[in-house]
């Protein structure tokens, strides 16, 4: 029987949404490979084990809960230990990571502590008997690698956004475990966790991004684009280009682009956004793209699914205001 | 400090290339090869640190073939002391190997801090700086955008998904650069004539065994053809309804 592990990702005692993609790519592994077992791991201070019943509804047999005070922030050396340890424990086939800031740090660790190759940031992969098959944007986004890993177990992370959470509702069994070492030995600690933007939805797990670029001519006109993600009430997070950030106008941590943040929305509007190279690898595989540029030659329209030419001063204002008349209805 | 710097040869992400006939690599007739973004930062860093500290030494360490040597040389003419080239003929994609022959050179280096990028602009992996940290026994913190040094501790910050964390650890120790710590410095006149007399040693790397290889490389899946909706903001309304009746997305 095949059976997989999967770090389920929290933040601040809740899941993150990239541990539901997470187990759902597990789950569909799994059972392409004849079946067998989904088991996620859920690390946190005391309390955490109430997410099992969420696990389970995406696809989780079996939900391993490591509550310990040491683990109230990202331990990323006992946690590390912890899923290593589980993982030589319990007979896996492999590990699944998503590729989100935290899974890009802990999959590499618990790969070099189990002395086996990270398939990092696949878009898909399948079970292939001894060998895992999986497909991982390269060069930037350039080129699609489908790569072959050898070896049990196998470590792999799952790009945010590149698997939708579905559910496949059963009973989690829940085992309590704990810490592989001692949370409070860890030379890495993290000592604060500054959450900006409050409530607000950040690029990797919203559903709907607006993006801004040097179109909008100065940083107080990001106001149209924030305006604009407020339509989608609660689902859409603002991202920038690199330019954009560069100057200043908005933090760093909303570049989208080769350097900054890769995102596949589900809808991503590009306002004012010529559509760079660096940019693109940032987004070009967002399910659908829109954008709205002066330049009807700009390449942002090369990736665009749906394109309006025309200053986005005029056309932003008032797709917002179609959008909240279209939410509204629904 | 005594920082060293590991850095890739890639091909420069900026231009176009196609993907030779046994479909697994790029054809690299006419590639032009460049040090990975982000390992640039990281040569950028090491190079602060040490002005902020007043004193210092960094070498650079390259893995790969003959044409690692310009660019290990153009990383002294950024201001580095030294560096290593471990030879080898292709750099394989797994970098549980690439590590392996990384963390053999650098175990005897005595080296306070061994920056890396977060990840490189071809494989786009980010698993060598924590393999390599593991194989040394030492503190490994990934995706640094913001660091101070001082008593023989560091504090890094890391920009995560809606949040900044802060990360405190002790030295020696093996960091991944982020963006944030300063833009890569184009080397001076003076710097590009003084990097041909800095040391630069050889020798072949160990790489460890292989077993996650690139079995086809695609360019990837074209997006249909987009189209314009319209002009102006009276293509608004189409817009929308293309996005809730035909993409529904809405």
């Amino acid at each position: 029987m095949t059976t997989l592990l999967v770090y389920a990702e929290s933040r601040g005692g809740a899941l993150r949404s990239v541990a539901f993609e997470a187990v759902t790519a597990a789950r569909a592994a799994v059972d392409a490979a004849g079946g067998g077992e989904v088991h996620a791991l859920v690390a946190g201070s005391s309390g955490i084990a109430s997410v099992a019943s969420d696990l389970g509804r995406h696809g989780a047999d079996l939900v391993v809960t490591v509550e310990h005070e040491g683990l109230a922030r990202y331990n990323p050396e006992a946690i590390a230990a912890t899923v290593a340890a589980r993982i030589t424990s319990g007979g896996y086939r492999g590990a699944v990571f998503s590729a989100s800031a935290e899974g890009r740090d802990l999959a590499p660790r618990v790969a070099a502590i189990l002395g086996v190759p990270l398939a990092a940031d696949v878009t898909a992969f399948t079970l292939e008997g001894d060998a895992i098959s999986a497909t991982h944007p390269v060069y930037t986004g350039k080129a699609i690698a489908t790569l072959r890993l050898e070896g049990t177990p196998a470590v792999l992370s799952i790009r945010p956004g590149a698997v939708s959470a579905a559910e496949s509702p059963r009973e989690a069994r829940v085992e309590s475990a704990a810490p592989a070492v001692d949370p409070g030995a860890s030379r890495v600690v993290v000592t604060e966790v500054d959450t900006r933007g409050g409530g607000t939805l950040d690029l990797a797990e919203a559903p709907v991004i607006v993006a801004g670029g040097r179109g909008l001519r100065e940083a107080a006109n990001f106001a149209l684009v924030e305006s604009l993600a407020e339509a989608f009430k609660g689902r859409a997070a603002v991202g920038a280009t690199r330019a954009v950030t560069d100057d200043g106008w908005r933090d760093p941590a909303d570049q989208i682009g080769q350097t900054g943040r890769l995102v596949s929305p589900d809808l991503y509007i590009a306002v004012g956004i010529s559509g760079a190279i660096q940019h693109l690898a940032g987004m070009r595989t967002s399910r659908v793209i829109v954008a709205i540029n002066r330049d009807k030659d700009a390449p942002i329209f090369k990736v665009a699914d749906y394109g309006i030419v025309g200053d986005l001063f005029e056309v932003v204002p008032r797709l917002t205001e179609e959008i909240g008349k279209a939410r509204g209805r629904g | 400090m005594k920082i060293a710097v590991c850095i890739k040869r890639v091909p420069d992400t900026e231009l176009r290339f196609t993907i030779a006939p046994d479909g697994k690599a790029l054809d690299t007739s006419g590639l032009k090869y460049e040090i990975s973004t982000f390992d640039e930062y990281a040569v950028e860093a090491a190079l602060r640190l040490n002005e902020a500290h007043g004193s210092g030494d960094v070498t650079v360490v390259g893995l790969g073939p003959a044409g690692m040597a310009e660019l290990l040389r153009r990383a002294m003419s950024m201001g580095a002391d030294r560096a290593v080239h471990l030879t080898a003929e292709e750099v394989p994609f797994d970098g549980a190997a690439v590590a392996e022959a990384l963390a053999g050179a650098l175990t005897e280096g005595g080296y306070d801090l061994i920056l890396l990028g977060r990840n490189a602009t071809d494989t786009g992996s980010g698993a060598v700086g924590p393999m390599v940290a593991h194989r040394l026994g030492l503190p490994c913190v990934t995706a640094v955008s913001k660091l101070d040094v001082a008593d023989g501790r560091g504090t890094a910050q890391r920009v995560l998904e809606g949040a900044v964390e802060t990360v405190t650890f002790p030295l020696p120790a093996v960091l991944t650069i982020d963006e944030g710590l300063g833009r890569p410095r184009i080397p001076s006149l003076k710097g590009i004539m003084g990097a041909k007399k800095k040391p630069l040693d050889e020798r072949p790397a160990q790489l460890g065994p292989v077993r996650l290889a690139v079995t086809s490389l695609a360019p990837p899946p074209e997006r249909p053809a987009g189209r314009i909706v319209g002009e102006g903001a009276d293509a608004v309304p189409e817009l929308v309804r293309l996005l809730r009746d035909e993409a529904k997305v809405l």
